[in-house]
């Protein structure tokens, strides 16, 4: 590990949306999660809970509800009353169409997935058929006072346990008359002129409801008689979330108070047939609403307020110690929102509505390893630039050089160039190139643009002053029509590789303009790639923490990359589960490959051997350790830096400067509404 | 302990009564609990011991009713016995002998014939490792059996009770230890080991303390170090297992109990707080507060109308279901350390010394019980762990016991002492002690010693510093104008060559004060507050000094801490003799001129008894309890023994009690005080369902007269001196048990009355004789008059000639009988 010169940003106003609801499909293994700002995100959880695909949002859309049908069919509905139907592999939405009921607060399918019922501001439930390329109005149910804000479909299908204020109803779908009107009580005597809203309903197989409402209550009745049959005060607040697990033995609510309170069916003497519904766990990872819950078969899931999304593993439900049994925290995006310029040392941060461009600061004093340098010359936000039109930005890069930006939304992409004349900066709009993209890179000598757009086509642009021209499409040879998410260009400007999301690596020759070869297909998504500037090898991290190194002249595998799959690296870079989102070289020292997760950066040296799981580790924390290396039980290959959390963007610029761009929590926590009000032990 | 003829060391009263989880009898009316060897049974409506069930010769270490026989209960005790008790009428029915050291015994209803007890691996405590054994009673008539068969459930077990259950209907036996939670099902004979993670994030600690099992479902409730309690259900599966946490304590649970119907669990630690969880609905909690000290054992009563919680400060709370506290059950209250010496008060003869923390408590070794606490501190207690606290370090009476008083000291810091020196004034028309001085910071450092002056006239008291100074207080009149009230101020410092002064002591007539500066004793008269004399023979430190007493009064006796015993003559001023022996305490015997030497060598304590002017002493006995004995004090008796015999003679007029390294009060009994006891509790007979008191016993004998009455025989009355002691029995019954006052009055004024036939059969002085004549023949008089008034007053006095006194008294007794069936025949008279 050599020595660097840090630069810790920490400008970088990064904030997550937060979690409104989300969806498990247990086929495919796959939750769709929806955020406040209207995005859509797809985590596979057999590959590492990778986020997989990421559907930007749009201002025009809220999102209330999130449904799957079948294993590759995802719909929303929110409060512009609008539902949307998207298409998973364009990323963006198929259709949308308007249930005509004012906003929509629910929807859920049945579970033979032939019918969609929507619940409405205005008191009804609205039956949709679907149909296996849209969905089709059918019928009204009995139209009721007050708004529906929670749905239930029984198992047989023939009956709908709708919550509404105050009120539960069970329809009858045949008839679509209300069968059954159950009223929940309003709480304690101090809230009692507040309607009591039925956040959440589920309707178990055996016609028991289950019901979670503002007055902190989780609710079992009995669907045929209409009677209580046992009462969980679980929070003093709403319980907001409610999920019922696939063979319906348990039961996870989420409340205001950031807690999830899981219910287990057990029987209360050991043999014994009968069974009751019983309170068991209390998770608490989150610190404000719980709004969303979901129970997969190891684990329970829940998103919120604070924007995490928290993986909590069900140690009973684990076979073995694996990557399922540790406590996950999603918070940040699995891919980089930070693209640098490293000569004119510029920074460029992506967020949903606009993008900045700042230029780093600087010292001109000389200090001691370990010592804070003080800053001689501030960072300066050179730019910001709002984005146009409702969607949301989906991706963005700048140019090595730093003279040209580009961003695209679904809808639109949009190159700019800059013009910084001593510090006078002016832009240009170029004209519309493509209609959209799913990852934009620039070469290596700002000489052209690499547009990833639909069908896994890659458009190559060349630019200059005063235009701008299409070159060539790329399209990969196996005819996947999956979109590219990771682009890299050698420096050499003869190669470009692209990775999309059904784990192809394809590479192609900029010089020729046409296909190279594929990177041998291994099953889990590349989460960051890059090419060697010298050697002109392919190095592809995987999101199971895997890494391989691909020769792209002679089209195999390097000897470094079989001794490491032989090998394996060291546990401590296994012990995260982020997944590695940036990978850079040391040009000063060709060997040295620099790549960061959330939680650390690594520099791993191909010229020193591997040591592999049996060596003692030698952890250096702090780059204060750097000086005093050359003891041999440093000389491992990998070298940990973990001082710097949570990262979101590791980069080397000249002259040894390292870039470090921190998002510390606690700026997160600060910027997220106050939350529920709860007595604490000891204040 | 014992040996060496008549004379035993015996625990006496004030033994723990937290030790184990006390137990509810059947009806709830009585409370079982350890007490030391013995088990004390307790009424749970009067507070008051009803019988101590005595016979186990080592710590009672368990104690359960016999599940086929409510009226029965077993105990076991380290000294390797299960005993059978009938505790209604304290009879010992078996004994059965197992052999190991027993340390905890559950029974089952499930298992008839058979009780399970925690041994000592290879019966060997040192071992560290503990296991839980079947031991099958077997059937005999005989009085002692020997219980061999065992058989072994479960092993690896914590020593403590608390921590082995017995779930629904005996099926299964959860046992907790460390982070290991065992499940043994008897049905199927499997085991099965549910275990926590070691974690300390976020300040938890999952080793569990305790456990209980609900009584009607499978589950089970677990306590933790952190707090929290945990429902474990399901636990038959390796894996699926499940446990909700629940968490309010914020120290280790101590102790958790489902009441018997299983709707509530009740949990408590060092909050002093009984927690009452509502079984499937835990949000629900009601809570207890402020019961006073940790709770260390919550029991419920079987039908569950009664909950009690023992706790650190050696009580027992009687609590309703209600939450309510309804009775409490006071031992003596025992801390880590005692730091003021055991002191008698003279007035009530109560046992003085530390109580629960910043009190003093005054404790009657006659009774076992405690009288009262005295808050000396008078400032909320703040159970915090790190928190100094005043602490009570020194107190002292006066002879007459009309005045107290304290030192307290909180110390935060080297630098940061902080000394009160309180006076108290005994207030009678308020019975009680009351604050009339406050002298803050008294000494600039540690006060070593204090003593008031024993004469009459003069009220004086010393004190001795750290600081090198001792200084004398005398009463004196405060500022105002009345004169009435009266204050402590300083009167004299003295010093000697700047070294600590480390004792004080007056000799018996005042008129000699003995302050010890390191290794000189100085003499000082404390009227002109000169210097008499010096003593400094052999080098050492002055541990402890003391005056002899009555004909011994002119010696002086003081240890050394280099293991010297000194007597100095004070009309000779030189040094009488010397002993070279470890001398660890020195208690003078105030009535006698007897001096007790507790002297410590090899982890055991030895005891002499010596007169100063004796070269030999009264007792020796070696081996008196284990490590060295903490405190000391002689208790004079309310009514003098008569031992004759030499070895004992010292303990006529005095007892000698002592506190052992772990905090056990110890006393020396001779064995005619033993047999005196032990006939008297042999009278004590109860009835059934009603809680025997003194007051009882009165009342009973009250009825039976009355009734006899009634049939019209002559019954036989309390007789004066009798009627003293119905006096004392009524004055000490508790008051709220006593029927209205105009109920008693008759029965109280007739219990002194003079019976009529009692001195009847006794021939008495003629003086009196005529009298009671007299008196007897107004009030047959007065019968004659109400019974019928037809009878001219002349009638029997004429009749009667000159008779003999025997004669006479015969014809009175006729007399009295019922003539009313002559009534008739009268009027055929002439």
């Amino acid at each position: 590990m050599g020595q660097f010169k840090v630069h810790r940003v920490r400008f970088f106003d990064f904030m997550p949306s937060g979690i409104r609801c989300m969806a498990f499909n247990s086929k495919a293994d796959r939750l769709a999660l929806a955020r406040l700002d209207g995005s859509v995100e797809i985590f596979n959880f057999s590959n590492n809970y990778f986020q997989e695909k990421v559907i930007p949002g749009s201002d025009s859309r809220s999102i209330e509800a999130i449904c799957w049908v079948g294993c590759d069919r995802l719909f929303t509905a929110g409060l512009n009353g609008e539902v949307v139907e998207y298409d998973l592999e364009r990323l963006c939405p198929k259709y949308t169409l308007d249930a005509f009921g004012g906003p929509i607060w629910t929807a859920a399918c049945n579970s033979e997935e032939t019918h969609f019922a929507f619940g409405c501001e205005d008191g009804s439930v609205k039956l949709f058929e679907i149909l296996p390329d849209k969905i089709q109005f059918e019928r009204n149910l009995d139209r009721q006072k007050g708004r529906i804000l929670s749905l239930s479909w029984h198992k047989s299908g023939m009956l709908i346990a709708a919550g509404s204020l105050d009120v539960i109803r069970v329809f009858d779908v045949k008839s679509g008359h209300s069968v059954q009107r159950i009223l929940v009580d309003r709480g304690s005597a101090g809230t009692s002129n507040k309607d009591c809203v039925v956040w959440n309903v589920a309707f178990l197989s055996d016609y028991t409801i289950v019901s979670g409402d503002s007055a902190g209550k989780v609710q079992l009745w009995d669907a045929n008689k209409g009677t209580l049959i046992k009462t969980h005060l679980v929070s003093k607040w709403d319980v907001l979330s409610l999920s019922v697990s696939e063979n319906e033995d348990s039961i996870v609510a989420g409340t205001s108070e950031g807690t999830v309170v899981q219910f287990q069916l057990l029987s209360p003497k050991i043999g014994d047939m009968e069974t009751q519904w019983v309170r068991t766990r209390t998770f608490k990872h989150h610190t404000h609403d719980v709004r969303a819950v979901t129970e997969t078969r190891t684990a329970v899931v829940s998103g919120g307020l604070d924007t995490q999304l928290v993986i909590c593993p069900l140690m009973d439900k684990v076979e073995v110690k694996s990557s399922e049994s540790v406590l996950r925290k999603v918070i940040f995006p699995h891919r980089s929102l930070v693209s640098c310029a490293k000569k004119p040392s510029l920074l460029l941060f992506q967020f949903p509505d606009q993008l900045e461009l700042w230029r780093l600061g600087g010292t001109d004093t000389i200090g001691k390893p370990g010592e804070s340098l003080p800053v001689t010359r501030k960072p300066e936000k050179l730019l910001q630039l709002k984005r146009k039109g409702d969607d949301h930005i989906c991706c963005s890069t700048i140019s090595e050089c730093g003279h040209w930006i580009a961003y695209s939304t679904v809808s639109s992409i949009r190159l700019y160039q800059l013009q910084c004349d001593n510090n006078n900066i002016s832009i240009t709009k170029l004209p519309k190139v493509l209609r959209s993209a799913h990852q934009l890179q620039f070469s290596a000598d700002s000489s052209k643009l690499f547009v990833a757009s639909e069908q896994a086509t890659i458009h190559v642009i060349s630019l200059s002053r005063s235009e701008c021209k299409h070159v060539h499409t790329f399209k990969p040879k196996s005819g996947s029509s999956a979109p590219v998410h990771l682009l890299a260009a050698s420096a050499d400007g003869q190669w470009l590789t692209s990775a999309n999301r059904h784990c192809e690596i394809n590479v192609y020759n900029l010089k020729k303009l046409k296909h190279h070869c594929m990177v041998p297909v291994y099953n889990s998504l590349p989460s960051a790639m890059a090419i060697h500037p010298e050697t002109n090898n392919l190095l592809v991290t995987h999101a199971d923490q895997q890494m391989f190194e691909f020769g792209i002249v002679d089209k195999q595998y390097t000897d470094w990359s079989r001794k490491l799959q032989k090998e394996g690296l060291h546990r401590c870079r296994l012990k995260w589960g982020t997944p590695v989102t940036h990978i850079t070289f040391n040009p000063q020292a060709p060997s040295q490959v620099i790549l960061h997760d959330t939680h650390m950066f690594c520099i791993i040296d191909q010229s020193l051997p591997l040591d592999g799981l049996k060596a003692q580790f030698y952890s250096q924390l702090t780059p204060k350790d750097t000086s005093e290396t050359d003891k041999p039980c440093k000389n491992n290959a990998l070298k940990i830096c973990s001082k710097y959390q949570p990262l979101l963007h590791v980069n080397l610029l000249e002259d040894d400067w390292l870039v470090v761009v921190e998002r510390p929590l606690i700026d997160i926590h600060s910027q997220l509404p106050a939350p529920v009000k709860q007595k604490k032990f000891g204040t | 302990m014992v040996e060496q003829g008549e004379i035993r060391v015996v625990r006496c009263g004030g033994s723990t009564i937290n030790y184990r989880k006390a137990i509810f009898t059947l009806d709830s009316k009585y409370l079982l609990c350890t007490s030391g060897d013995m088990v004390k049974v307790y009424s749970t409506a009067t507070e008051e011991c009803v019988h101590v069930l005595q016979g186990h010769t080592n710590l009672v270490t368990g104690i359960a009713l016999n599940p086929t026989n409510h009226l029965q209960v077993y105990s076991c005790s380290i000294d390797g016995t299960i005993k059978l008790w009938d505790f209604t009428d304290n009879i010992l029915i078996k004994t059965f002998t197992v052999g190991y050291k027993l340390l905890a015994l559950y029974t089952s209803k499930a298992h008839e014939g058979c009780v399970f007890v925690i041994i000592p691996k290879e019966n060997d405590e040192a071992l560290d490792s503990f296991q839980l054994v079947a031991v099958k009673l077997p059937k005999s008539s005989d009085q002692e059996v020997a219980a061999t068969e065992l058989s072994f459930v479960l092993n690896d077990v914590s020593q403590l009770p608390k921590c082995t259950s017995y779930g629904r209907e005996g099926e299964f036996v959860a046992s907790v230890k460390g982070l290991y939670l065992t499940v043994y099902f008897f049905r199927n004979q499997k085991t099965y080991r549910l275990s926590l993670n070691a974690t300390h994030k976020k300040g938890a600690n999952n080793i569990f303390t305790c456990v209980a099992c609900h009584p009607k479902e499978d589950c089970i409730a677990t306590g933790h170090e952190d707090g929290k309690i945990r429902l474990w259900r399901n636990f038959n599966r390796k894996k699926e297992y499940t446990h909700s946490t629940h968490h309010w304590h914020h120290s280790a649970v101590n102790d958790l109990s489902f009441t018997p119907e299983g709707t509530n669990l009740l949990s408590g630690g060092i909050e002093s707080v009984l927690v009452q969880w509502r079984y499937g609905e835990e949000t629900k909690k009601d809570f207890l507060p402020r019961l006073g000290a940790a709770i260390a054992h919550i029991s419920t009563s079987p039908e569950g109308s009664l909950y009690c919680t023992s706790h650190s400060d050696n009580k027992i709370t009687i609590i309703q279901s209600n939450l309510r506290v309804s009775a409490v059950i006071q031992g003596l209250v025992k801390g880590d350390t005692i730091k003021t010496d055991l002191m008698i008060d003279p007035r009530t003869k109560a046992l003085v010394l530390n109580g629960k923390p910043g009190h003093l408590q005054f404790y009657s070794l006659q009774h076992d019980k405690q009288l009262y606490n005295l808050d000396i501190v008078q400032q909320e207690y703040i159970n915090q762990s790190g928190l100094h606290q005043f602490e009570v370090v020194k107190a002292a009476f006066d002879a007459q016991g009309s005045w107290l008083a304290t030192v307290e000291e909180r110390k935060e810091k080297l630098t940061d002492l902080e000394i009160q020196l309180k006076i108290w004034v005994y207030k009678d028309e308020m019975q009680s002690f009351v604050l009339n001085t406050t002298i803050t910071s008294p000494h600039e450092d540690h006060i070593t010693a204090l003593c008031f002056c024993n004469t009459n006239e003069t009220t004086m008291l010393v004190t001795t510093g750290r600081d090198g100074r001792f200084k004398a207080w005398v009463l004196g009149d405060d500022s105002d104008i009345y004169r009435e009230s009266v204050c402590w101020s300083c009167d004299f410092v003295g010093n000697y060559h700047n070294l600590l002064a480390t004792n004080c002591c007056f000799s018996e007539d005042g008129s000699l004060l003995a302050v010890g500066f390191e290794q000189i004793v100085t003499i000082w008269n404390p009227n002109t507050w000169d210097l008499v004399c010096t003593f400094c023979q052999p080098p050492g430190k002055i541990k402890d000094l003391c005056f002899g007493r009555l004909s011994c009064s002119k010696y002086l006796l003081g240890t050394t801490t280099n293991s010297f015993l000194c007597c100095w003559n004070l009309l000779t001023c030189t040094l009488e003799w010397s002993v070279g022996l470890n001398v660890i305490l020195l208690q003078v015997d105030p009535l006698s001129e007897n001096v007790a030497a507790f002297s410590c060598a090899a982890e055991n304590s030895d005891l002499f008894v010596f007169r100063p002017n004796e070269p030999r002493p009264v007792y020796l006995q070696k081996g008196i309890c284990q490590g060295s004995v903490q405190r000391a004090v002689f208790t004079p008796r309310e009514v003098p023994e008569e031992n004759s015999s030499e070895s004992s003679q010292w303990l006529n007029r005095s007892q000698l009690y002592f506190l052992t390294r772990d905090m056990d009060l110890m006393t020396f009994s001779t064995k005619t005080e033993e047999d005196r006891l032990t006939a008297s509790s042999k009278q004590l007979l109860i009835e059934e369902n009603v809680p025997v008191t003194p007051f009882y016993l009165l009342l009973g004998k009250h009825r039976q007269a009355k009734l006899d009455a009634e049939n019209g025989t002559l019954a036989a009355q309390v007789q004066l001196p009798q009627g003293s002691v119905a006096i004392k029995e009524l004055l000490q019954t508790p008051a709220h048990v006593l029927p209205s006052a105009t109920f008693l009055c008759t029965m109280f004024v007739n219990s002194l009355l003079i019976s009529k036939d009692g001195k009847s059969v006794v021939p008495e002085e003629a003086e009196e004789e005529m009298e009671s004549e007299k008196e007897e023949d107004e009030t047959s008089d007065q019968e004659m008059d109400s019974q019928h008034k037809v009878k001219p007053e002349y009638f029997v006095e004429e009749l009667v000639p000159k008779l003999s006194k025997k004669e006479e008294r015969d014809l009175k007794r006729v007399r009295k009988t019922d003539y009313s069936w002559l009534c008739p025949f009268y009027g055929k008279l002439p």
